[in-house]
Formats: C-alpha cells, structure tokens, sequence
C-alpha cells in the first residue's frame, strides 16, 4: 500500500516518462489547477506544451473544520495537460492508474459525461468524470475555450483527485486516516491548517479589508492591462504580474463568499469584474505570446 | 452482384443520453445517399455507432438525363456553344417543345457510378453531419466538430475497405474491444462484416443494446432482489456499458433512519445504482450497480461500491443533522443570498411575490404558510449538494418541524409536476403554490423579455406554462385573478400550453381554439364545453353559418351601425333576432348549437343580407355582427374546420 507522497511521486514519474515537465504547485492562492498559469496561460496560442503539477486547491467555501472525512478547505489535485491531446490520451490516462497499482481488469471503469466551466475564466470543455467502482477519481477535460478565446491546439486536462484516490488505496474512510508518508497521517500534516482556515473563512475574516484588498488588486490588474496597449516593449511587459493580482482578487471573492459577505445583487457583478480581468490577461498573453513569433 | 456494408465510427465515450438521438440521425443521413440497401440495422455503444446493410448493388445502374439548352430561335453561333459544352454535335441534339415554346435539349447518358466511391466520398460528410446537442472539436481550431474525437473507423462493402480519411483516421477493417477485457488490448480487432458481431464478443463488447439490456436483466434476475423499478436508469446503464454486469451490495441498516427519499436520490443520481425493496415494499439496506466488465470475483468492485455509499450516506446524514439545527422560517432571511435570476433578484423577493399571487388565489393559512417556507430548504446543506431535491427537503424538515400535514405537504410537493407523466400536487395548499410559484416565474421573465424563442427555453418556461395549465385543468383551480390579460405574450404563450394540453387529449385544434376564444381561465369549463361541442350533431352546420358571418362582414369592411328592430323581416329573421336575446348566457353549449344551427341556416336560405335598399343591408350587417359578438362567449364557431 503507498502512502499519499509515493503516489505523487509515481504519478509524476509516469507523466514525465511521456514528456511532460513536471513542475511545482503555483505559489499564489488558487481555487483549481486549472486557474495557475501553467494551465490557463499556457493552454493558449499554437505551441504545444505538457506539464504536471500539484496544485493545493483552495476552496473556502467547502472547509468543515476538519470534522467531515471527505470535504476539505484545500485538497491537492494533479494536474495535467496534454497540448494536444495525444490520440490515445485515454490510453496513457488508464496507464497512470495502473502505474500507481490499480488492477483495471479487476476493477469497474466509466467515463460519465461531464461538462466544465469556469464562467470567471471565460472558459469551458467538455470530458467526463472518471468513475472507479462508483468514485470520481478524475476530471477529465477537453478545453475549448479560454478567457473567451478558441484554443490553437486543443489540450487534454486531467485532474486527479488526489485525497481521494488514495484513500480509495488505501481503503480508508476518511482522508485524515491517509497515510501521508511512514508513521504521518493527513491529520498530522494538514488538519490544523482545515481548522484554523475554516475558522478564518467562516467567522474571523474581516469583510472591510478583504474588500478593500478586492479593491486595490483589481485597480493594479486593471492598471497594468490598461497599459498593456500602449506598451512599446510588448515583450517584456508584466502580463504574469497582472495575472497573479486576478489570481488574488478571485480567492478574496472566494472567501468573502464563503464569510456570506456577497449580497445576490452584488455577487453576479463581482463575478463579471473578475471574468472582465482574466479575459483580458488571456487576450493580452495571446497577443504577446503571438508577437514573439 | 448485391453486397454487404458496415460502417462503425469509433469515439471515445459518448455520452448515454445521446446515443439513441444519433442512431436516429445516422439512419436518416444514410437513407439520404439514395443508395439501395435493405436491412438496415443501426447499433450503439458508449465507444461506437454503427450501421449494417445488405443488398448494396456494386455499382448503381446507368441512367439518363435530359439537358435543356436555348431556344429554338437562337442563332446558330449560340446553339453550336450548347453542343460544345455537352462534348456533342449540334446535330445530335433534339428539340423539345414546352408550354414556354421549343427548346434545344439533349438526352445525356448518365454512367452509374461504382458503390464504394459514392460511399468513400460521402461519408466523411455523412459522419460529421450526424446531430448531437453539443460538439467539440479535437484536431485543432476550425478542425472537424463531433461529440467526441473519432479515433477509428471500420468501413467495408463486401470483403473491400472503402477507403476515406476523417480527422486524420483512415478507415480500415480494425475495430477495437473492451478497454480493458479485449484480448488484445493495445491492438486492433481486425473484422469482416460476417464475423463483426462475433469479434466484438469475444473481445467483451456486446454489440446490440437489446441485449446489454437482457445481460442487465438476466443479472438482475439472479442475484433473487426485488429492485424499485426504473427504467430510464435501467437506459442509461445499457448506453453507459459494453459488457454490463449487475452486482448487489449492502450497505449499514442504520441509515435506513434517514429518509428514503434521500437515500434513493444518492443511489439513483450520484451512484447510478437501483434501490432494492424488501417483502413489504420497503427500502432494503442493498443496492444493485452495474459494471462495465464482466465479473467480481473477489468482491473488490462490490466492497469499492460500498464504500463509496457509505461516504455519500455519511455525508447526507451529516448534513440532515446539521440542517436541523435552524428551523425553516428561521431561514427566510437567508433567502436573500439565494439568486432566482442574475436579474430577478433573489429567493426572498420571489418568495414575497409568491405569497401575494396565493392570496389572490384564495389560498387559505396552510397555503400562506407554505408559500413562505417553500424555498427555505435552498440555503440547506443537503439541498445544496442534492439540489434534485428541492422541495422535497423542506417538506421532510417542514414535518419534523412539526408544520402541519397540509403545509409540509405543500412545500413537499410545490415543483410538482414536472413532467408531463408526473402528478400535480396532492393537496389544495401544493396546487396553489405550485400555480403561483411557477406563474410568477412566468410573469418575471417575461416582463424583463426572457420569451423562449424556438429551442431555447433556458429557464424551461414551457414546462412552468405547462404546469400552470396541469393545475388548473386537473385542480379545477379557476386562476382569472390572476392570469395575464388577452393580447399580451404570456397569455398568448399560456394560451399555445393550453392547446397543447388539449390536443394530447384528443381534442382538435380547430375545436380548442373554438372554445379557447370564449375564455380560458376556467380550464375544467374549457374541457367540458369542448365535449359538448364534440357531441352536438349540428356543430358544422352552424361552423359553416358563422364562417359565412365572418366572410361577409369582412366584405362589407362593416366595424359597426346603428340597428333597429322595425327594419326587421318577419320570418326568419325576425325569429332569429328574438332568439339571441332569449338565450341565458348559463345555456349549455350543445343546447345553443341544437338551437342555433337550424336558425340561422334558415336564415341563410330566406334573407338576402346583401339587400337592395341600403338601409334595410346596413341593419342585417348590423344584426350579425350583433350575433357575432353574442355568441363568442359560448365559442368561436367559426374556428371550426368544416368538411363540406
């Protein structure tokens, strides 16, 4: 039985035996693997590219103050993204499960329709979930669209479900029972951070500042990609900076979200104001990705 | 020489809703190409679709067609030019004559062109023209567009590949098994069209729906558990699978203690699984799933099933536990945060809203009391992650509040119906909810301009419009408090619901709109009175009078005039004047018709209306357009479709 970091390691082995970079999670605060721009930038214009990551995935909205055994305020997802998609994509995808010791002949496989979108990333696919004797264990992905734009090369992405592939391993009911590495649970690693996040999140955050912070990275993104136009170096214009403050404003919504702060008739606005700054991120990437060709 | 074909386009999964959809659309494209064929057999899996044929001839027969040219006063320059195009003399050509004049013309052999090249030209079109409610393309941008990318194609008439290329996959003779039982699993399965069937099954794809089907059943029927029967399940699963296999698993009794409602949701829509009965009708502690390969042996399928239960039932629990620590009404102000429409505003308007159009109803203090409660299981836990259950959630927290049975009751049942099979609420309280509810949908939308428009109906208000006519036909709720006036576009939408309502009920078109233009807020009246007029033996006879009303008051372009009695002819119409301000608006409608008909034929058969003397027509204009308007309150009898 491997514990929850041989799993990670052997996934990102296998990945990287099929040409893909294996890269570290982004260090700004995301929602999903697909907002770092490893995915959302890279996924645009004509190269192709292939990567694998972890990227802790923040959800303020699903913390449980470590008491559920299957929800978390941050679980990790591997991400990976195949630009394009390889024809046997589902092939190599069934290989990654039998890389990390799962006998497929001996278990039930099923690709359910399921559809995705990320209306403040202006983009969406279509794939499946990945079921395993009835357990979602993988997102699978084939994007169409991003920041509003039609993609060059169509990229496959998969998402793993990391907690829960291993717990499903592991035969443990609750993710906190995983063995992270020898003699350490997921609790030992991570339960403080779900208790005091959801804490945090759920009753301590200050809903004035968070806002104000809201305010003040979204004037800097805005700032930045008013000036992007104009620039007389595209090239070096600081289109990743501009980026990381969407990336910044997006978890501050997630959050003040989750604090109950955003009334019915603001929260549709909000979610516009961020879509209006991602999409132009994306469109500039585009463009200057282009230009240096 | 009579041949063979088989096409199977392989794709990645598809997903099972679709599958039926794009045989349909398969067979039709096929039957296009005008190529004759018999016995065509169309057949699905989640990975392929597939057409067979017999009786493909090799090459289709040499024909004939005639080419016009120019006139045959044409110089000779132009007529030479015609001959030249056609590769011909001028001599060779005939002349033609037409209702328009004389034509050159040419008799052109067309030669039948080879079978199997008609086919490798049309079908890579053929195949991307096949519908589905959604495409995506793979390849690259401005690359074909399919539900999912193809990865192979087997296309074969007689023992020849008919060769083609479609998004950079030649067609062949290989097909592929089961992802993981095929024999051979990273290679192909090469095929015949003979041994097709066969090869697929050996390599653990079962070809025919019909018989994934009966491998589900038989399954079933062997692990001796009473299921609660559900076929649409039962359809998914067969469009889900290649080699089905039924397994039954168990899961901890003590979670019977939740409400079936809930655990039957979890299983159906989350897990796919069929719930299990016990002797007496109730939820067992069991389930069935079924697999996509072809056994269990050791039971890791099963204990990996069950497990995941377990997780989904802890997680209901949960949250039906958490949820009951604030009571219903204690949640209205929460309903501020819950968006209706981006629009619209929220739950707690609409709610407010809701109770105002059930008072207007007539709703009694059950009634009121639901409406308020109704949407309050939204910012509920378990509705959030089962929002199929809306509804029925807050009705089980309305009763374990301890609101009464009519009120609990009501919020339980208020979405309902929601299909045209689906039942209307079971109580007064439900219909009236429901009814205001779904009508304030209606009036919203349509006041900020969200009108379906063809096949767009994002917020489904075709099915809302047709809940709406459920409850009052069936609930003999007369809604004209309520309703929109006539003109406007949401009567005209409810009135269209109306109609249809009627006409699956067997009544025709012509008949409802009779009816429907003498009201149509008291939809039970609506249905009685279009039966009546169904049983009355005159009704064409005074259709056929009314039709002849309308056509000469159009002639006469007549709007209005004054009438007087003293111009009227003894006789007939004398008679017919004394009737019509003789007859009680309460009449029944076979009564009126009985009585009317046979007058006002008679009318038509003595009286000129079109009279010498001015003023004596002007009156009988006047007279029938007073009829006209008399008797529309029973019915527009001139809707009615006569035969003569």
């Amino acid at each position: 039985m491997d514990s929850f970091q041989t799993n990670i390691l052997k996934l990102k082995a296998y990945w990287a035996e099929r040409g893909c970079i294996v890269q570290e999670p982004y260090d700004v605060e995301v929602g999903a693997g697909t907002m770092s721009p490893e995915t959302f930038l890279r996924v645009l214009g004509p190269k192709p590219y292939r990567v694998a990551y972890v990227q802790p995935s923040r959800r303020p909205a699903d913390g449980r103050y470590g008491e559920n055994p299957n929800r978390l305020y941050k679980h990790m997802q591997l991400q990976v993204i195949l630009k394009p998609s390889p024809a046997d994509v589902i092939e190599q995808y069934l290989g990654s499960l039998e890389a990390i010791g799962i006998d497929l002949t001996r278990h039930d496989i099923k690709f359910e329709e399921d559809n995705w979108e990320a209306p403040t990333l202006g983009a969406w696919g279509v794939g499946w979930q990945v079921m395993l004797d009835g357990l979602e264990i993988t997102q699978f992905t084939y994007f169409q669209q991003c920041g509003g734009i039609d993609l060059d090369l169509v990229p496959a992405e998969l998402t793993y479900g990391l907690e829960r592939l291993t717990a499903f391993l592991q035969v443990k009911d609750s993710v906190y029972d995983i063995e992270w590495a020898p003699h350490f649970s997921y609790a030992d690693v991570r339960l403080q951070d779900e208790v005091q996040f959801s804490v945090y999140n759920f009753e301590m955050a200050d809903v004035d500042v968070l806002w104000k912070l809201f305010a003040l990275y979204e004037q800097e993104a805005a700032r930045l990609l008013a000036a992007y136009p104009k620039s007389v170096e595209k090239a070096r214009f600081p289109l990743l900076p501009a980026y990381d403050q969407v990336l910044k404003c997006s978890n501050l919504f997630n959050t003040l979200d989750a604090r109950g702060a955003i009334s019915v008739t603001e929260r549709v606005g909000v979610i516009q104001r961020v879509r209006k700054l991602a999409v132009g991120v994306a469109q500039a990437w585009a463009d200057q990705q282009g230009a240096g060709q | 020489m009579s041949l063979p074909f088989l096409l199977e386009i392989g794709v990645e999964e598809i997903p099972d809703w679709m599958i039926p959809g794009a045989l349909d659309s398969l067979g039709s494209l096929f039957a296009g190409l005008n190529i004759p064929a018999e016995k065509i057999k169309l057949d699905a899996t989640p990975r392929r679709l597939v057409l067979r044929a017999q009786g493909l001839p090799d090459r289709l027969p040499d024909s004939e067609e005639r080419v016009t040219g120019p006139a045959r006063s044409v110089p000779a320059k132009a007529v030479e030019g015609f001959a030249r195009k056609l590769g011909v003399r001028p001599e060779d050509l005939a002349i033609e004559s037409t209702a328009k004049g004389e034509y050159y013309s040419y008799l052109r052999k067309v030669e039948g062109r080879k079978v199997v090249d008609i086919l490798a030209e049309s079908l890579p079109g053929l195949i991307l023209k096949i519908t589905f409610p959604k495409t995506m393309y793979w390849t690259g941008k401005g690359g074909p567009r399919f539900i999912r990318p193809i990865r192979w194609i087997v296309a074969l008439l007689g023992g020849a590949v008919v060769p083609f290329e479609l998004a950079g996959v030649r067609s062949g003779n290989e097909s592929s098994g089961h992802r993981r039982l095929s024999r051979d699993r990273q290679g192909a399965v090469p095929v015949t069209i003979e041994n097709y069937e066969q090869r697929l099954r050996e390599n653990f794809v079962i070809l025919s729906a019909a018989q994934r089907r009966r491998k589900i059943e038989d399954g079933i029927a062997a692990l001796s558990v009473k299921l609660k029967p559900d076929p649409s399940l039962l359809e998914t699963l067969v469009y889900l699978t290649e080699y089905p296999t039924p397994i039954l698993g168990e899961f901890d009794p003590q979670f019977l203690a939740l409400p079936e409602e809930v655990l039957i949701t979890v299983m159906r829509h989350h897990q796919k699984y069929f719930s299990v009965e016990d002797a007496s009708g109730r939820l067992a502690p069991r389930f069935v799933a079924v697999m996509n390969t072809d056994a269990d042996p050791e039971g890791l399928v099963r204990r990996g099933n069950e497990r995941v239960l377990r997780a989904r039932f802890n997680d209901a629990r949960f949250f039906w536990q958490a949820d009951q620590r604030k009571k219903l009404a204690d949640r209205l102000e929460d309903l501020a945060h819950v968006t209706f429409q981006a629009k619209l505003g929220s739950y707690l308007d609409k709610t407010n809203r809701v109770v105002e159009l059930v008072k207007e109803l007539g709703g009694d203090d059950a009634a009121q009391r639901a409406a308020l409660l109704a949407k309050c299981d939204l910012p509920t836990e378990l509705v959030k992650e089962f929002t199929e259950l809306q509804g029925v959630v807050g009705g089980l927290y309305a009763r374990a509040q301890g609101e009464p049975e009519a009120v609990w009751q009501a919020i339980y049942d208020h979405y309902k119906p929601e299909s045209m099979e689906d039942s209307i609420p079971r109580n007064r309280a439900g219909q009236l909810v429901s009814l205001a509810d779904k009508l304030d949908t209606l009036r919203e939308c349509f006041r900020i301009g969200m009108i379906p428009t063809g096949s767009r109906d994002p917020f489904a208000l075709r099915r809302a419009a047709q809940g709406v006519v459920r409850i009052m036909a069936e609930g003999r709720i007369s809604a004209a408090a309520v309703l929109p006036p006539n003109g406007e576009p949401l009567a005209n939408f409810l009135k269209d619901r109306i109609r249809f309502y009627f006409g699956e009920r067997g009544f025709r078109y012509d008949e409802i709109n009779a009816i429907l233009a003498a009201g149509w807020d008291d939809l039970p009246d609506v249905e009685d009175r279009l039966r009546r007029l169904r049983a009355s033996p005159n009704v064409e006879q005074l259709a056929s009078s009314f039709k002849r009303i309308k056509n000469i008051l159009r002639q006469a372009d007549f709007q209005d005039g004054p009438f007087s009695k003293d111009l009227l002819e003894p006789g007939p119409e004398s008679e017919l004047y004394d009737y019509m301000f003789r007859v009680a608006v309460g009449q029944p409608i076979e009564t009126i018709i009985g009585e009317l008909a046979p007058r006002l034929h008679r009318f038509f058969e003595v009286v000129l209306v079109n009279a010498p003397q001015d003023d004596i027509r002007a009156n009988r204009l006047a007279l029938l357009a007073a009829l006209q308007r008399r008797f529309i309150l029973f019915a527009d009898f001139s809707e009615i479709v006569t035969n003569s």
